[in-house]
Order: structure tokens, then sequence, then C-alpha cells
């Protein structure tokens, strides 16, 4: 079984040895940036990498930001989501069995977090209202040995990026007819002092909607 | 050997935070599995099909079937015997064995009774003793004792014992045991002791081995004891320091060779540490000594880094830590040990180059936030059937088997379509949704809506009002009509002015919110 899943985890699209050097350096506490699989809609946008932490503020993008690496075979876990869609996660391609809800840890949620991210790839937290940096570089300081990927719902001081909607809209419904069918919102992606970057992202099953991104990066790059 | 009878039930009604004197009986495929003491005088008996217990005892409480469950509630009762005479085997859940303590309370009948007092203190009512030279015999034993009570059978006295009882106590057995009895009883042998007179090769080869072990057992030929544990390798590694030392920097550099030595002698039997105990003797007494877990495993360094830690956090008290004391230990350190608390074997720790962390990894990891914030705090979604998004999922707490699931392959009428919510609420928030004329939103027996949902709010009034830009529904379900359900419920689908969407469910008591799309 492990052969199969394994291979799956490498991303066919980059050399063997080159992600395989990779995890040979984060096995030898090297900082790592190992590369997290992502959905292929959000791959452009925010490539994950392990030892990073993401900001989101939506649940579903939360969500989408674990869907990659569930679907990849990585175990991933949730922290203080007490609201989880079961059924909206396996829409997505999770695999259930390699997921952990903890639902709510209370005063335990950086204890809780910090075992999360010492075992899974993917941890997504919802933090209480206030964080300090202390707590916060706590948490940072164990990723950064791990190969796991912390994403934040909520309020977190240092970010390798933050995700928010600016603006959604669902078709389907009307008044009384109908039923919700597809949900589009735009993204936006802040990293630092970069100027931000906005798409153009649909559910169910989040795909890219604006070709012109897509043409942007050809030109730049 | 200790029984207590009837375990499962009264794991389960400990669940259930029944009364303990209450008939119960569990049950697995609608076959009474095992039944209590009330229900028995009612005439409920092992094996009765759940229709027939129900007619001889119509009060009978009805528990289903759960091993996992059983074993948590044994937990305590081995600890607790623990506490008495350490080396304790837990057969399965309901009966354990441990050597009987020697001289040290006094005679036998004295330790059980101990044994006993402290089982009672701790809730368990039904305890039974039981005391031979083997397992089989003390079992058997422990089954003639009354209730609170114990019976021990004479050094050598396990064969005379065992003669006198009826061939029905193999029935404990299991299905080869009753078969067994059942057998014996055919063949006219009554008692123990009428089986362990047959000639063996003739026992052998009508009753096959089983039979054969039984005759064994009942000539009291079969000393079968549990398990000795064996005795672990020593691994502890200590370091003394001449003249004693006074400065945590400089134990620190002393211990790195100790911690290596200490690592690699582990690393010698193929097992790794992920918890040291480290002591440090002033004077030659301990004056510091604190267990450290480690979430993966102990490195050199990690333990030098620990030995720091220990040792200044016993110099400063608290968070007050001045520059000038923070190098200093409050007596001179002579002597450091490490003595390893948990080892695991190696293979389990380490991180695969291809593919992911080992499941291992991960079942300790969760292990250990289940040790942090509780047994049920951690869970796995599953997915079941059902008609509104809560009843379409499942938390089941992590290590346990879903039980009692709704297939998911039915059609489900009345459900929701579309795609499924993000957010599913566990305790749907009340909210409240009117029309134009500001008159609440309300669905008619025949599932019509009174009026078009203009604006909702969710929290009694805390959060503004906020327009509804599209709605869809109703998705009307009458769930438990025959057995005076909740009556008419409506599920709609709305959308608010910020482009998030929500599911508000009409219940005849008025409107939650039961999912977000977000």
């Amino acid at each position: 079984m492990s052969s199969a899943r394994s291979v799956a985890a490498l991303d066919p699209g980059r050399s063997v040895v080159e992600q395989l050097r990779e995890r040979v350096a984060a096995m030898e506490h090297k900082p790592a940036a190992q590369a997290v699989p992502t959905l292929p809609g959000l791959a452009a946008l925010v490539p994950l990498h392990a030892g990073a932490t993401y900001g989101v503020d939506s649940a579903s993008l939360a969500l989408a930001l674990a869907a990659g690496a569930s679907q990849a075979g990585e175990w991933v876990g949730f922290a203080g989501c007490a609201d989880f869609g079961v059924e909206a996660a396996a829409e997505l391609g999770f695999e259930l069995s390699r997921t952990v809800l903890v639902p709510d840890p209370g005063d335990h949620w950086l204890e809780v977090a910090a075992a999360l991210v010492d075992v899974l790839r993917v941890v997504v937290l919802r933090p209480p209202a206030s964080v300090d940096a202390r707590a916060a570089g706590v948490l940072d300081s164990r990723l950064r040995t791990r190969s796991s990927v912390l994403v934040v719902h909520g309020h977190w001081p240092r970010v390798a990026a933050r995700l928010s909607v600016e603006e959604s809209s669902w078709t389907g419904p009307t008044s009384g007819a109908g039923q919700l069918l597809e949900r589009r919102a735009r993204v936006v992606v802040h990293r630092g002092a970069r100027p931000p970057q906005r798409a153009e992202l649909t559910w169910p099953g989040v795909h890219r909607a604006d070709p012109q991104v897509h043409e942007l990066r050809r030109a730049s790059g | 050997m200790v029984w207590c009878p009837d375990w499962s039930v009264v794991a389960a009604l400990e669940e259930a935070e029944a009364s303990p004197r209450s008939p119960a009986a569990v049950l697995s495929a609608n076959v009474v599995e095992v039944c209590n003491g009330p229900a028995r005088s009612e005439g409920v008996r092992r094996g009765q099909r759940r229709r027939d217990a129900e007619a001889r005892c119509p009060g009978l409480l009805v528990l289903p079937t759960n091993p996992d469950r059983d074993a948590r509630a044994f937990e305590p009762v081995l600890a607790t015997v623990e506490d008495l005479r350490p080396g304790v085997a837990s057969l399965r859940p309901g009966l354990l064995a441990v050597r009987a303590p020697g001289s040290w309370y006094g005679t036998e009948e004295e330790a059980a009774a101990t044994v006993c007092q402290a089982l009672v203190e701790t809730g368990v009512w039904d305890v039974r003793i039981g005391i031979a030279d083997d397992l089989f015999t003390a079992e058997q034993a422990a089954r003639t004792a009354k209730v609170q009570s114990w019976e021990v059978v004479a050094v050598g006295g396990s064969a005379p014992f065992l003669r006198g009882l009826p061939v029905h106590v193999l029935e404990g057995d299991g299905p080869q045991g009753r078969e067994l009895v059942s057998l014996l009883q055919r063949l006219g042998l009554r008692t123990l002791g009428d089986l362990a007179d047959l000639p063996g090769a003739a026992v052998e080869h009508r009753l096959g081995l089983y039979g054969a072990e039984v005759r064994r057992r009942a000539r009291g030929e079969d000393a079968a004891l549990f398990g000795a544990r064996t005795p672990p390798p020593e691994l502890d590694a200590e370091v003394a320091f001449e003249p004693p030392l006074d400065s945590v920097e400089a134990i620190t550099f002393s211990v790195r060779t100790t911690a290596e030595r200490f690592v690699t002698q582990l690393a010698h039997h193929q097992v790794v540490a992920t918890g040291v105990r480290i002591e440090a003797e002033a004077e030659g007494a301990v004056c510091s000594s604190r267990t450290w877990l480690h979430p993966r495993h102990f490195s050199a360094r990690d333990l030098v880094d620990r030995v720091h830690w220990q040792l200044q956090s016993s110099t400063v008290g608290g968070s007050l830590r001045s520059a000038k004391d923070s190098g200093a230990v409050r007596a001179p350190i002579d002597r450091v040990r490490f003595l390893p608390e948990v080892v695991e074997p190696a293979a389990a720790h380490g991180e695969a180059l291809w593919g992911a962390a080992s499941d291992d990894l991960v079942e300790r990891g969760v292990a250990r936030i289940q040790g942090m914030v509780g047994f049920d705090a951690v869970r796995r979604p599953v997915l079941q059937g059902g008609r509104s998004p809560s009843a379409r999922q499942s938390l089941v707490p992590w290590g346990e088997r879903p039980v009692d699931l709704r297939p998911l392959d039915r059609p489900w009428p009345g459900r929701v379509p579309g795609p499924a919510p993000v957010r599913v609420f566990a305790t749907p928030p009340a909210a409240e949704v009117v029309d134009d004329a500001g008159r609440e939103v309300r669905v008619s027996d025949r599932g019509v809506v009174t009026g078009e949902p203009r604006r909702f709010r969710v929290g009694g009034g805390v959060l503004p009002w906020q327009p509804v830009t599209a709605w869809a529904g109703p998705w009307p379900t009458d769930e438990g009509w025959w057995a005076d359900g909740v009556g008419l419920s409506a599920r709609f689908q709305v959308v608010g002015a910020d482009g998030r969407a929500w599911l508000l469910l009409r219940a005849p008591d008025g409107w939650s919110l039961e999912a977000g799309y977000d």
C-alpha cells in the first residue's frame, strides 16, 4: 500500500531526484522548503510550502488549501473547527480516514495544534479571538523543523500569505426557484509588502475562472 | 484472579448513566450477548433473541455492544489492582489475573479482602475473587465466589476442586465451550471429574484438541500461568562530577557525552526513547527529578536541552528570572542520571524517504492529544445517510469503530440538493426570517411559504438584519411522524447581501441556521 501511495505523493511535474533531496534535507532538520500538494486551481496562486503559515478568512478557503494534500494521501487535521462539514470535504476529495478533527480543544488549543503539526502534513487551526505573538512564535518555531503546513482561519501575527474573499456570488437560486449551483469568488492574496494578487475562483471543486492571470504569468516568466 | 461479572453491561450502564440495578442486556446482532443479574432473574438468557428477551422483561434496557468501551472502562480497575500488586494481566474486559500478593497482606484471604475493598471503593460493586494454583482453577473459583467475596483453593487442591464442578462452567469459553457442554451432557458426563476419568487418547480422538485441553485442566495437569513480564535491559546512563558543579552551563557541557552514550545505547537495542526521566543529585540525594516527553524521540542534543531547562527552572522560581542568578544552581550537582521511561521501536519512528509520516507516528501523536484534552475530543469524520447536513455526517471518537450508521445509498427524499455546506453547526443558532411587511415567514402544513423572505438575522438581535438577495426552497421534510415527531419542517437556501449562502431550517418552533456555504 505504501509504495502506491508514496508515488502519488511525489509531484510528477518535477524531477524525482530534486524532490527526494528536499525530503532528505527536511529529515536532517534543515529549513524545510518542501512543496506540499495543492489543488490545481490554487497551485499557481498559493503554492504551499512546508514550514509556512497561511492565513484565510473563510472556511471554504481553509478546506480548499488542505484538500490537495489529503487527495495526495497525506494526513491532515482540523483544530477548533467545530462546524466541519464532512460532506463538503468529501466532495473536495478529502480522504476522510486520514483526517483528524479536534473540534473543541478549549484552552489547550496551542498544545493540540503543536502536537498535530508534529505528525500531520497540513493542519487547519481556528484559534481563539486573540493570539499573542509569543504563542504564535511557539508554533512557528515548531513548524520550521517539521515538514508540515499550518493554515490559520482567523487572526495570526505572521503569515507567509493571507487569502481573503473580496467578493462572492452564487448562481442558481432566484426568488424561491432553483437551487445553489455554483459560487464565484474573487480571492485576494496578500504576501507581506508585495502588491496583492487577485484571482477568480469557482466552487464546487475549486477552479480558476480568470484566464488573464495565466497569460500574465506566461508573459512575465 | 479478579472477576467482575457481566462487565459489558456494567460498562454500558455506566456510559448510559443508568442505575446499575436496572435490568439491562448488551445485544449484538439482536441476540443477547450479556445480561445482568436483575435481567437474569426476569428470565433473560444469553443467546436469546431481542424479541423474546423484551417479552420476558418489558423494562429491559437494551444496550449496544462495544468492546472498546468495555476495555476502556476496565482500565481504572486494572490501575487500582496494580497499585496494590504490580504485574497485572488483563485477560479480557471484566477478568484480570495477578499473582496473589505473598505475605505482605498477611494471608491470601486478607490480600483478597484488600483488593476487594479497594475495588468497591472505586465504585465497582460486583467483584469476585478466586485464588488458586493455575489460571483455569482460579477463574472457576472466582465464578463460585459470592458478590464482593472470594474463594481460595488450597495449594495442590486444584484437581479435587475442579472434579466437583458441573460441565456447564465451560460455557464461559465461548462457542466451542458451549458446543462441548452440549455434547458432554448428551454423553452423560455431568461433572468435570467424569471427563477427567476418561482415557486421554480417547478424549483427544472424540473431542479434539479443545476437549483434551479441558481434560488436562480438569486433572489439574495444566498449570497455565499468565505471561510474566520480562525485565527490560538496563538502559540508564549517568555521569558523576568530581568536584560537584554549580553552574548550569558547565553541567550541560559535561552531560553531552553521556547523553550521546545514552542515545547510542538505545539505538543498539533498536529502540528510541520518547519519555526520559532526568534526575540530578546533590550531596548524594536526588534534588531535581522530572519526566520529559518528546513528540518524536530524544536525540542527544534534545536531552542536553532538557537538562538545561530542568536545572534552570529549579533555580529560578517562575518568571522572576534575573540575569544574575540564571546560571547558578541551588546546590552543587554531583550526579546526573538519564532513565528511559518510554521506549519504542526505532522502526516506528523513522521518517520514510518515500511517502509521508508513517501511520504509527500519527496514531501516537493523536494518542498524546487524547491524553491532553480527553478521549472524546479527537474525532474522525465519517459520512452517513440522512436529510439534513448534520444528520449526513458523524464525528466518531478516534480509535472507535463507527456503529449504527445510516446507509448512504438510499434516496433520502427531502434532502437539500446542490453542493454540500462547508460549515455545519452542531447546535444550530436561532434565526429570524421576515417578509416585506416584517412578518415572520412561515410554512403551512401543506408546505406553502406564507411570504417571500426579505431579511434575516442570527443570534437573537446581536447581529444586524441582512437583506436576502436570492433564495431557494422550501425542501419540506416530516421526520418521525409515526412517533410524534417534531412536525413538518422545511429548509431554505438563502444568499445574503454579502454573497454568502446559508441553509436555514423552519421548524414548528421557529427558524434556525443549520449550515453555511461560506
